[in-house]
């Protein structure tokens, strides 16, 4: 009860809204500020020469968008495309780009005392893009810096001149 | 506030461009009256519009531009060569004081003053040295100044009187006819007349001729300042001298912020006509430093009215307008010829433009859908369906080039730079030139413009030091001693050709050749005219034997055709010994929407830019060879080409031609006169594709130039012809895997 209200007064506080997607065992959240919509895989078009996790690019009302496949990325066991497969499209750096992941669960709100400094070890994804955990009763999210991460250069969507 | 800067600095390049042209276009001896009062207009508008929003560098220099060009339109002084050299400086400085605004580099102290004390110099001393000339003066201790009238002649004398009448005001002042009177209509002759005399003095010497009934006198409303001055001296005048009490206030902040004033106008109790233009700028001018936002209605107002008064149609003596707040008196309506430039142009950022094309696009696209699923549909019974979508079909055809055509921009816009280039340029070189330019109206794409400049400049200047031969060469060899360069545009088929032509020496075919060797380039003899003027685009290449700071190091036509190729184009030579060369760029008409032929490679659909298309074929067996090390070649009606399988140039394992040619198409393509054969599976069609940018949201792939959307809403990439035959000219590139050396 008292876990509970405390929660509410937390919610009255600095708060983050993140959305909340799975990738194998572990949930991610990222600012929602950042999400554009979210939709369901189409048919991609093969870029030469690119990375296994650039799957391709699809047309999204008339913007060519380069779809990035975070579970091959991140070796997280055999992706299947189908009708439920789930598409990501986020806004960074004035650019598009949609990400593809095992699931998007939900969107919670993040108090400022509910932010853990991020661990060292422990997840698929590279600490230095991991901004911190979020923690709500026994839940736990990582919160994924994904600007930072989707214009670093292991990610091999953008240009190394166009980075502002 | 700050919104309003882009406009401002869009119309102050605009109008730096009019000033430049006109100066460029300047006739010395007989300075056209519409030319000077054009560039008198063009900096009174930065002037005022650099007051109104604070920045007074700009104001300041204009202003004694403003002086200077005022006393030329009035006749007080004559243009001198030295004058124009002096408005094209502050041209420029104007233009650096802008973009120091803009966010670039700050122009300069010393260059500001510099010009300053030049320009200042020049108006000082042109009244100076005009002050013999000029009639008694009014007081010999004031500088002589110069009044213009408006007369107005009614139709009552024969036409030979009229002549003699305008012989007799000739000899006495400047005098322009706007309109001749006469006629089945009974017109009355409208004059300017620009002397030293006052009204009452012209009068008067009019009453000799025509009976003072049968003509009036006005004075220059609007346009002068000094001329009021005269006027208030001679006390005897035709216009009411009342001291006009508010306008006084007015123009002496208005002037006190400006800038030092010239000691003409500047103590002067102004007439109530000077109020016209003066009273605008005093009501602002003190505003734009401390609190700017409320004067820019004002100010617009102002920009608006001067405009009216500026190409000031003398036809209606403009009545005196008493002071009176300023929206009121420019909303004044301005009798007869009025409001001479209509607005009929908007300004609309690009990127709107760019998002109704990307709309209609869609459209285009999902209308190409309907029509594809409307082919299964009963002819009879949907009958109206049907009509529907053909109609559709042609709307949204119409509809796509209509808004294609708004990108459309005259190349006028980029060939305008070329006098100044090429008069500063001639003028350093000790050469003659003379510049045509044909064509100017030729419309392209907004999108080339900016990217046609640097190489279009870079070509001229080529043309000019290394091309045109100095003075006394081309007199020895029997031509004339002023070179010619020409310019020339128009359209070809679906591209835009832009020739720069000059009647120089023409490329040395020995001299490259030699050069190349010296570069240790695999050159013969035997390779073609074509072939030897091709080598000159090669990085690092000059046959120029020695450098000068104008060309020569050797950068630059190698970047002037990555620019072209970048921008879809090509770049031909064409040239001759002691005749001349031409240098033609042909580019697609725009770049937004380019024909293309659509090839599947496995599962892939690649789009080949129909530009590099010169055929297709299925080669027999027999047709092909293999040289070791380098791959296949298909031998073409003799000439053997290299095939290059785009399965392996894109890691595509799935493609079943890679295996057999035979059983496959060959899409022999042509880019940077190097031919080659692209191995494909199908040819699936031929026809326009919108062009899609794959890197606003991705990178630069290599080996493809951008990406469309195809019918049913897939996205397939269009090939970088020239990148794919770039890397098949490289020896010893056999795998897939293209190094990035075109990042570095």
């Amino acid at each position: 009860m008292a876990e509970q209200l405390e929660y509410h007064q937390g919610q009255s506080k600095a708060v983050r809204e993140l959305l909340v997607f799975t990738l194998g065992q572990e949930e991610y959240g990222i600012d929602i500020l950042k999400v554009q919509e979210i939709r369901g895989y189409d048919a991609v078009t093969r870029i030469a020469n690119a990375p296994a996790f650039i799957k391709g690019v699809v047309n999204l009302r008339g913007s060519i968008v380069p779809i990035v496949d975070m579970r091959i990325k991140f070796g997280l066991g055999e992706p299947v495309y189908n009708a439920f497969t789930v598409v990501i499209i986020l806004n960074i750096f004035q650019r598009t780009v949609g990400m593809v992941v095992d699931g998007v669960s939900d969107v919670i709100q993040l108090a400022e005392d509910e932010l853990r400094d991020p661990p060292e070890f422990g997840s698929v994804v590279e600490t230095t893009y991991i901004e911190g955990l979020g923690t709500q009763g026994e839940r736990m999210v990582i919160i994924v810096d994904i600007e930072r991460l989707m214009s670093s250069d292991e990610m091999a969507l953008v240009d190394m001149t166009d980075r502002g | 506030m700050s919104q309003f800067h882009q406009v401002f600095f869009d119309e102050t390049d605009e109008h730096l461009a009019t000033m430049e042209s006109v100066l460029l276009g300047i006739d010395l001896a007989a300075p056209d009256g519409e030319d000077l009062n054009a560039i008198f207009r063009a900096a009174h508008s930065i002037k005022g519009g650099a007051a109104t929003f604070g920045f007074a560098d700009l104001a300041a220099l204009t202003h004694i531009l403003e002086n200077l060009l005022d006393k030329v339109r009035k006749g007080c002084m004559r243009l001198t060569a030295d004058m124009v050299d002096a408005c094209l400086n502050a041209k420029d400085v104007l233009a650096g004081m802008l973009g120091a605004h803009r966010g670039g580099a700050p122009v300069a102290r010393s260059v500001v003053s510099e010009l300053e004390g030049w320009l200042e110099g020049l108006v000082a001393g042109g009244s100076a040295e005009q002050q013999p000339e000029v009639a008694p003066p009014p007081s010999a201790a004031e500088p002589a100044v110069c009044t213009t009238l408006y007369i107005e002649l009614d139709c009552c004398l024969p036409a030979t009187d009229y002549q003699a009448l305008l012989q007799s005001l000739t000899a006495l002042g400047e005098l322009s006819v706007v309109q001749e009177g006469g006629g089945g209509d009974q017109l009355p002759w409208v004059l300017i007349f620009t002397s030293t005399l006052a009204a009452d003095e012209v009068a008067e010497s009019l009453a000799f001729s025509i009976s003072p009934e049968h003509f009036r006198i006005t004075q220059d409303h609007g346009q002068q300042d000094e001329g009021d001055f005269g006027l208030f001296l001679s006390s005897s005048i035709a216009i009411p001298t009342e001291a006009a009490a508010p306008g006084i206030a007015f123009e002496d902040d208005g002037f006190g912020l400006f800038a030092p004033l010239t000691a003409s106008s500047g103590d002067s109790a102004p007439a109530p006509d000077m109020l016209h233009e003066e009273d605008g700028f005093g009501l602002f001018a003190p505003v734009a430093a401390p609190a700017a936002a409320p004067a820019a209605p004002i100010m617009l107002h102002e920009e608006e009215g001067f405009g009216l008064f500026a190409p000031l149609e003398p036809a209606a003596p403009a009545p005196s307008v008493a002071p009176a707040p300023v929206p009121a008196a420019v909303a004044a309506p301005r009798p007869e010829r009025a409001a001479p430039a209509v607005e009929n142009s908007i300004r609309v950022n690009i990127d709107k433009v760019d998002l109704l094309l990307n709309l209609v696009g869609e459209l285009v696209i999902t209308q190409s859908m309907l029509t594809q699923s409307s082919q299964e549909l009963d002819a009879v019974q949907y009958e109206r369906l049907l009509g529907g979508i053909s109609a559709l079909q042609r709307n949204s055809r119409e509809l796509q080039e209509a808004v294609m055509s708004i990108r459309m921009t005259p190349i006028a816009f980029v060939f305008n730079r070329f006098p100044r280039v090429v008069r500063d340029l001639a003028a350093k070189l000790g050469k003659q030139i003379e510049l045509k330019m044909v064509g100017e109206n030729t419309e392209l794409d907004k999108g080339f413009i900016e990217k046609l400049a640097d190489p279009l400049t870079h070509l001229v200047r080529n043309s000019l030091d290394h091309g045109v031969e100095s003075p006394e060469i081309r007199v020895a060899k029997g031509k004339s001693a002023v070179g010619r360069l020409t310019l020339r545009a128009f359209h070809q088929g679906s591209s835009i050709v832009i020739e720069v032509t000059d009647d120089g020496a023409g490329l040395n075919r020995e001299r490259i050749l030699a050069k190349a060797r010296e570069r240790g380039m695999p050159v013969s003899d035997a390779l073609s005219d074509s072939e030897v003027w091709g080598l000159i685009f090669e990085a690092g290449f000059s046959t120029a034997t020695e450098v000068t700071d104008v060309s020569g190091r050797g950068v630059g036509m190698d970047v002037v055709k990555r620019n072209i190729q970048s921008m879809g184009g090509r770049i031909d030579i064409d040239s001759m010994p002691d005749f001349g060369t031409t240098i033609s760029i042909r580019l697609p008409l725009t770049l937004a929407i380019m024909d293309g032929m659509s090839v599947r490679v496995g599962q892939d659909i690649y789009v080949i830019p129909l530009s590099f298309v010169l055929e297709s074929l299925q080669p027999q067996a027999a047709e092909l060879k293999t040289v070791a090390g380098r791959g296949q070649l298909v031998n073409v009606r003799g000439q053997y080409l290299p095939i290059v399988s785009l399965a392996t140039f894109f890691g595509n394992a799935d493609a079943s031609a890679a295996s057999d040619p035979t059983r496959a198409i060959l899409v022999i393509v042509e880019a940077g006169g190097y031919q080659l054969a692209l191995l494909v599976d199908e040819l699936i069609g031929q026809q326009q594709f919108v062009v899609k940018n794959l890197e606003s949201n991705y990178r630069k792939v290599e080996g493809i130039s951008g990406a469309t959307i195809m019918g049913d809403g897939r996205v397939a990439l269009i090939l970088d012809i020239s990148i794919i035959a770039r890397h098949n000219q490289r020896p010893a590139q056999t795998t897939a895997r293209l190094a990035m050396t075109d990042e570095a």
